[in-house]
């Protein structure tokens, strides 16, 4: 039996570490790729939850729905809600340094915060959205405990079909002409802009297609839990798990951006576990010693590993290496 | 009548929540325009500023007021210690990894509060502050007061930017580091000013902010985006600008509950915000666009 509980904790955590994989995996094209600094996830993500919520759930009173469409509509809807909040930000804050879009990403995350809490007819307010459908839940033939077990399962499989097939997608443009492109941007914005490159409309499609992947991330988390509420996301600590998974795992590697993800959110668990053991008193402070901690790993990321687990794969790396041990 | 209650109810805590997003933007507009990047963590400084003040309050017994110098040397402290200890070795680096890092430190900061002093709402003095009657003008002494000490506080950095060598000095950094670097201005000592005075007017931003409403540790993150509007609105680099942007900032809030849904007064700075960036992002006074 235990064994079995293993088993389950062990999807659930898989399950999780896909979803942040999809959100690092979008805030790799946008940072990674152009360089530009979201600090809006958490915002993104709860554009695609409650997006694809609101298309594929049963009416209900008091608030906009009943569409009940299939999964993969509230997918897609999900993520072009994303995309199209994204577009006026960016259209807006990529004409000058990524320190603006800083600002007003945070400023859109805080205000699709207020409107999630706010609007009832779009989001049924603080109760929130709930009996979102979750494919592949049905196995009548299997005794109870083990179709959790194969409904678990079943949906991981579908996680990691959407991050596989993102991570082809996402690996494919790093190599193709519009990546170098990208990284040529990133990289000496002038240059670019004198081999006759439209650096505001390319940065645009960069914080797009990234931002299209993060609501998407959030319409697979909504259909997991079968519900979305205001609390289901704390906004700073969502963003900045993502940052922290993408700067340790490597900026600019998509492998890097899962393996962050992996890793970061199995620390970030065992170490809720590990103060959930702890007396009640202390626990309420373990919770922002956490936080506290996550925010040196990223200082201390910076300062002695900036390229991450995994750094960027550059071009002609090895020659230069090579061409660099034969002159000493 | 009509017409001294919009004063009462929304001019007058306008200006004095202005004030406040003032003696914020002042410091932001001078990282900017100094060192050259947003400075994330800006918020959740002025709520260590008004948690400090807090603790000499509740420590040493005394009046927010007396606490406040306290406040403001102990916050440019954390501010310079801040700089030295995670800024400093990314200035090499490109500006936006120290804005990636301002973000953490935000996070940290923010932590270290909840830790100490908990998640629960505080004042630093309990019951209700009647308003007195001026001419049908209903403003408390300590709107009056915040009011005051931010045009000193203000008034003062300017004088010392003016008048002072250092303060030419930090003026040189911001219109040209290059030229002021080549004619021998000790860079070390400008950036070490500049988190000083930033540092303090943070602490005391929080602790007005504190003083007019109450302290949680949410309050400075959720002054951030105001702030950054009333830079920008004000132009980059401009100590008057900041000013001038904080208290229309400020008072748009306040008006804004007449037209918009309450909840909704918190966008008001982000429209404001992104008006700028559009129309005009040299700002009001003509600062600099990074």
């Amino acid at each position: 039996m235990e064994y079995l509980g293993l088993l389950n904790y062990a999807i659930f955590m898989a399950i999780f570490i896909g979803i942040y994989a999809l959100l690092a995996l979008g805030l790799n094209i946008q940072w990674g790729f152009a360089g530009l600094f979201n600090a809006g996830i958490a915002g993104f993500f709860a554009v695609g939850a409650y997006t694809s919520a609101v298309l594929t759930t049963e009416y209900a009173d008091g608030r906009i729905g009943g569409f009940e469409m299939p999964f993969f509509v509230g997918w897609i809807g999900a993520m072009l809600a994303a995309a199209l909040v994204a577009w006026p930000i960016g259209k807006i804050c990529l004409r000058f340094r990524s320190d603006y879009l800083a600002i007003a990403s945070i400023g859109i995350a805080e205000i699709i915060r207020l409107v999630v809490k706010s609007e009832a007819v779009l989001t049924n307010g603080a109760r929130g959205i709930s009996g979102i459908p979750r494919p592949a839940t049905e196995f009548p033939t299997l005794a109870q405990e083990t179709a959790y077990l194969a409904s678990q399962a079943a949906y991981l499989a579908i996680v990691v079909v959407v991050l596989v097939a993102a991570y082809v997608l996402v690996e494919r443009q790093f190599n193709a002409p519009w990546g170098r492109m990208m990284r040529a941007i990133r990289d000496n914005e002038g240059a670019a802009k004198a081999m006759g490159k439209d650096v505001e409309f390319r940065r645009l499609q960069a914080f797009i297609f990234g931002s299209a992947l993060m609501g998407l991330g959030g319409a697979l988390f909504a259909h997991f839990n079968r519900s979305i509420t205001p609390e289901a996301i704390d906004p700073m600590v969502a963003t900045f798990l993502v940052w922290i998974m993408l700067i340790l795992g490597g900026s600019g590697n998509n492998r890097g951006a899962i393996l962050g993800a992996a890793v970061v959110w199995i620390i970030w668990s065992m170490s809720e576990i590990a103060t959930d053991r702890l007396p009640t008193e202390y626990a309420i402070q373990a919770k922002y010693i956490r936080l506290f901690l996550i925010g040196l790993m990223l200082q201390l990321v910076l300062r002695f590993r900036p390229e991450g687990l995994l750094p960027e794969p550059l071009r002609g790396d090895r020659r230069a290496k090579r061409s660099g041990a034969d002159h000493t | 009548m009509e017409f001294l209650e919009l004063i009462n109810f929304y001019v007058i805590p306008g200006i004095v929540l202005g004030s406040i997003y003032a003696l914020g933007a002042v410091g932001i507009t001078l990282i900017f325009a100094i060192l050259r990047y947003a400075h994330l963590a800006h918020g959740d400084l002025a709520t260590l500023g008004a948690f400090i003040a807090l603790a000499v309050v509740t420590g040493l017994g005394v009046s927010p007021l007396l606490a406040l110098p306290i406040a403001i040397i102990a916050t440019a402290a954390v501010a310079v210690g801040i700089d030295k200890v995670f800024y400093e070795h990314l200035r090499e680096r490109p500006k936006i990894v120290t804005v990636m890092a301002s973000l953490g430190i935000a996070l940290m900061i923010r932590a270290v509060v909840q830790v100490v002093w908990g998640v629960d709402t505080e004042t630093y003095s309990r019951g209700i502050v009647r308003p007195e009657n001026y001419f049908g003008l209903r403003i408390r002494d300590r709107e009056i007061l915040t009011f005051i000490a931010m045009i000193v506080l203000v008034g003062g950095l300017q004088l010392f930017l003016t008048r002072s060598k250092w303060g030419k000095a930090m003026r040189a950094m911001s219109d040209n580091p290059n030229l002021a670097l080549l004619s021998g201005i000790d860079n070390k000592k400008v950036v070490m000013l500049t988190w000083i005075i930033a540092g303090g007017l943070c602490a005391a931003s929080g602790v007005f902010l504190g003083l007019n409403t109450e302290l949680k540790s949410m309050m400075g993150w959720q002054m951030l985006l105001p702030m950054f509007a009333a830079a920008i609105l004000g132009g980059v680099g401009r100590i008057e600008g900041a000013v001038l942007g904080g208290l229309i900032v400020g008072i748009a809030e306040e008006l804004s509950v007449l037209v918009i849904p309450s909840e909704y007064k918190a966008a008001m700075a982000f429209a404001i915000l992104l008006f700028m960036l559009l129309v005009r992002p040299t700002g009001l006074l003509k600062g600099k666009v990074l």
